[in-house]
C-alpha cells in the first residue's frame, strides 16, 4: 500500500467514532477460539437479556418505545449519549492510530469531542422542548409535514443505512479475530441480539444498555491507563521518552541510520501525514464538529429526557465522560507503543502486530492482566459494537414509522398501538437487511461509510435543523430543497473524493482532491436554504414565516413541551 | 404539529412572545450560546490551522523533555471544550432558569 492510499485509509477508518472496523478491512485469519472472552460476553449478554425483560414489561406505548417514556435522568442520558460515542472504534481505532503514528490520534479525538458544546449552546434545549420522538418533528414543525418528513425520514435512512453497514463489517471483523468466531455467525448474533433488545425493550432497554457498557468500557480503560501510568511512576514525560525510544528502535532495526531513527522515533510527538493540505483540515474538522449535531440516532437521545434542564445535565456529563475517556485512550496508545510494541509475543514474524493494528488496546490489555483481563477487554469491545448497533436500528425505525408512516401516510392519525407495531416490524426488516448487507460486504472497504454518514449529516440535516428553529423565514421549500441539496452534494463529492474513487473503485487520481465534501456541501446548504426561503413567495411560505413567533416561545420556553410520559 | 393545539394554549403563547421579559431572556441567552460557540469554534479550528501551517511549532518541547508543546494544548483543547460546557450550564442553571420560571409562573403555567 502507498503512503498516500494508507493515510487515507487509516483516515477514513477512524473518521467513526462508532466503526469498529478500522485496519481490519482485509480478510483476517480465525483466531483460536477464546473462551474467557466468549463466558464473559455470555455473562454480558444475559445481564442485557435480563435489562430487556424488565424493559419490556415498562414499554407499553410509542412514548415508551421511541423515548423510554421521558423518564431518563440527564445524568443517565449523559452516560448513554458516551456509550453511544464511545465505540469500539474510538477505544480500538484510535488507541490503535496512537500506536502507529502517535499524536495524530489525539487530532481525531478532539474533533469528535468539540461538536457537544456546540450541539449544547445552539440546539440541545430547543430540540428537547419542540420534539417528540425524532429530528424530524423538530425540523418539521411549522412546516408542511409530508414533504420535510419525508425528507427527513430519506436521510436519516441513509444516515442509519451507511453507519450500520459500517458497523456490522466491523462487528464481524472484530468478532472473528477476538473470539475465533466464523465472519457470518458474529454478524447474525449482534443482529439477532440488537434485534431482541430494540423489538422487545425499546429506547428502555436500548439506554440501560448503552449505560452497562459506558460503564464497562470506562472502568477498563480507566484501569489500563493507570496500569500504564504506574508502570512508569505515573510520569508522562517518562512514558513518552520511553515511546519515542521505542519507536527509534524499531525504524533502527528497519535498517534506517541513526539520524533517520531519531527523527522517526520523535515524529510520534507532534503531528504528522494526517493533516496536509488546510482545505481537507478545516472541512475535516467541520465534518467531525457538526456532522455530530445532526445524527439521528444521537439527537433522538435529547428526547428520553423529561425536559430541557435535563437535556442541558445531559450534555455536560457526556462531553465530560468523552473527554476524560478519550485522555484515556491517548495514554493506552502510548502505553501499547512501550509494552506491546516490544513483545515478540503480540508480534508476527514481519514484525506487526498480530490480528492487525486494531488490536494495540487488546493486547495492551493481555500485557496488563493476562487472559482474564484480554478476555474482559474483547467482551467489552463486543458489547460496545451490539449497543451502538441498537441504538442505530431504533432510530432507523422510528424514521419509518413515526415520520412516514404515522405522520405522511396516516396524516397523524394513527394509533400508538397502530404505530408501534409498525415500528416492530421495521426494526425486524432493518436488522434483516444489515446482517444480510453486514455478510454481502464482508470483503469490501466499507470504511468511508461512516464519514459518509458524518458528512451527509453535516451538510443536510444540521442546517436543516439550525435554520427552521433559529431563523424566523426559513420555509418548506427552503429546507426540503436546501436540505436536499447539501446531502447530494456531499454525497457525489464524496464518491469523488480519494477515499471512494481511488480507495474502493480503484481510479488512479480523485476528481474531487479533498478528504471530506463538507466545507463545500454544509455552507452550500445553508445558502441553498436561505436563498430559496427567500425567494419562496407560496401560500405556505407566508404560514411559515407567521408561524415562527409561536414556535420560538416553544422552543426557548419549553411552555406545551411534549413530555413523553404524558402520553 | 401546530393544528392539534387549542385556542387556549395559542393565545398563551402570543402573550408569552410579547412579555418583555421573555425578549430580553431569548437575546440574552441567544448572545451567550452564539459567542460560546464561536468561542469554540475559534478554538478548535485555530488548532487545526495550526497543525495545517506550522507543526513544528507543535513539535517543540514543553517543557525541556520529551513532552511537545502540542501535547498540553491538544489536552488544554478537550479540557476547555468541558470547561465551557460547564460554563454555559452554570449560567443556565442560575441565570435563565430563574427567570424562566417566572415567565411562566406569570402566564399561569
Amino acid at each position: 500500500m502507498t503512503a498516500r492510499t494508507r493515510l487515507g485509509l487509516i483516515l477514513f477508518l477512524l473518521t467513526a467514532p462508532s466503526l469498529a472496523a478500522a485496519h481490519v478491512m482485509s480478510p483476517q485469519p480465525q483466531s483460536a477460539t477464546n473462551w474467557p472472552a466468549i463466558l464473559m460476553f455470555g455473562a454480558f449478554v444475559l445481564l442485557t437479556l435480563a435489562i430487556t425483560r424488565w424493559a419490556a414489561r415498562r414499554t407499553r406505548t410509542t412514548a415508551d418505545f421511541y423515548a423510554a417514556g421521558g423518564g431518563i435522568t440527564g445524568f443517565q442520558n449523559g452516560l448513554a449519549i458516551a456509550g453511544d460515542y464511545m465505540s469500539a472504534a474510538s477505544f480500538l481505532g484510535i488507541s490503535a492510530q496512537i500506536f502507529a503514528d502517535g499524536y495524530d490520534g489525539l487530532i481525531y479525538s478532539i474533533g469528535f469531542l468539540v461538536g457537544w458544546p456546540v450541539i449544547l449552546f445552539l440546539l440541545a434545549e430547543r430540540l428537547r422542548n419542540l420534539g417528540r420522538y425524532t429530528f424530524a418533528d423538530v425540523a418539521s414543525f411549522r412546516f408542511r409535514q409530508g414533504p420535510v418528513r419525508l425528507a427527513a425520514a430519506f436521510s436519516t435512512l441513509a444516515v442509519v443505512i451507511f453507519y450500520l453497514i459500517a458497523q456490522m463489517v466491523g462487528a464481524g471483523q472484530l468478532i472473528k479475530l477476538l473470539f475465533g468466531l466464523p465472519y457470518a455467525y458474529a454478524v447474525m448474533i449482534v443482529g439477532v441480539l440488537m434485534t431482541l433488545y430494540v423489538l422487545f425493550g425499546g429506547m428502555i432497554a436500548t439506554t440501560w444498555v448503552q449505560i452497562v457498557k459506558a460503564v464497562l468500557l470506562l472502568g477498563c480503560a480507566t484501569v489500563m491507563a493507570i496500569a500504564v501510568l504506574a508502570h512508569f511512576g505515573f510520569s508522562l514525560d517518562a512514558l513518552f521518552t520511553r515511546a519515542v525510544e521505542v519507536k527509534s528502535g524499531v525504524a533502527a532495526a528497519g535498517g534506517a541510520s541513526a539520524a533517520e531513527a531519531a527523527q522517526k522515533g520523535q515524529s510520534i510527538m507532534a503531528p504528522g501525514n494526517f493533516i496536509k493540505d488546510p482545505i481537507s483540515a478545516i472541512s475535516f474538522g467541520m465534518a467531525l464538529m457538526f456532522g455530530t449535531a445532526g445524527l439521528p440516532h444521537i439527537l433522538m437521545r435529547f428526547f428520553t429526557v423529561p425536559d430541557a434542564r435535563e437535556a442541558r445535565k445531559s450534555v455536560l456529563w457526556a462531553t465530560g465522560w468523552i473527554g476524560y475517556f478519550y485522555l484515556l485512550t491517548f495514554i493506552i496508545g502510548f502505553g501499547a507503543i512501550v509494552m506491546v510494541a516490544t513483545n515478540p509475543a503480540f508480534l508476527d514474524a514481519t514484525g506487526a502486530l498480530r490480528g492487525g493494528g486494531n488490536m494495540a488496546a487488546v493486547h495492551l490489555s493481555a500485557a496488563i492482566g493476562g487472559d482474564l483481563f484480554l478476555g474482559f477487554v474483547s467482551a467489552v469491545a463486543f458489547a460496545t459494537i451490539l449497543a451502538v448497533v441498537a441504538g442505530l436500528t431504533l432510530s432507523g425505525a422510528s424514521a419509518i414509522s413515526h415520520d412516514l408512516y404515522a405522520s405522511v401516510v396516516r396524516h397523524g392519525r394513527a394509533g400508538s398501538a397502530d404505530e408501534l407495531r409498525v415500528s416492530r416490524w421495521t426494526v425486524v426488516v432493518l436488522a434483516a437487511i444489515a446482517i444480510l448487507l453486514g455478510i454481502a460486504f464482508e470483503k469490501q472497504n466499507v470504511a468511508f461509510m461512516v464519514s459518509l454518514a458524518f458528512a451527509l449529516a453535516a451538510s443536510g440535516n444540521f442546517p436543516v435543523l439550525l435554520l427552521s428553529v433559529l431563523w424566523k423565514g426559513c420555509t418548506t421549500r427552503g429546507v426540503v430543497v436546501g436540505g436536499t441539496v447539501g446531502m447530494v452534494v456531499a454525497f457525489v463529492l464524496m464518491i469523488l473524493s480519494p477515499a471512494i474513487w481511488v480507495n474502493v473503485l480503484g481510479n488512479a487520481a480523485p476528481i474531487f482532491p479533498y478528504t471530506s465534501p463538507t466545507i463545500f456541501s454544509m455552507p452550500l446548504a445553508f445558502l441553498t436554504i436561505w436563498l430559496v426561503s427567500t425567494l419562496d413567495r407560496s401560500d405556505r411560505a407566508a404560514i411559515d414565516r407567521a408561524a415562527y413567533s409561536e414556535q420560538r416561545v416553544r422552543a426557548e420556553t419549553g411552555i406545551a413541551a411534549h413530555r413523553a410520559s404524558a402520553h | 404539529m401546530i393544528d392539534h393545539h387549542d385556542e387556549a394554549e395559542r393565545a398563551m403563547l402570543a402573550q408569552v412572545a410579547e412579555d418583555p421579559r421573555y425578549i430580553d431572556l431569548v437575546r440574552k441567552r441567544s448572545r451567550f450560546g452564539w459567542t460560546l460557540s464561536i468561542i469554540m469554534m475559534l478554538v478548535f479550528f485555530g488548532y487545526i490551522s495550526l497543525i495545517a501551517y506550522d507543526k513544528a511549532f507543535l513539535a517543540r518541547s514543553a517543557f525541556g523533555g520529551t513532552t511537545t508543546l502540542g501535547i498540553p494544548i491538544g489536552i488544554a483543547v478537550i479540557l476547555f471544550a468541558i470547561l465551557l460546557t460547564g460554563v454555559y450550564v452554570r449560567r443556565a442553571n442560575r441565570h435563565f432558569d430563574p427567570l424562566l420560571r417566572t415567565i411562566r409562573q406569570d402566564a399561569g403555567l
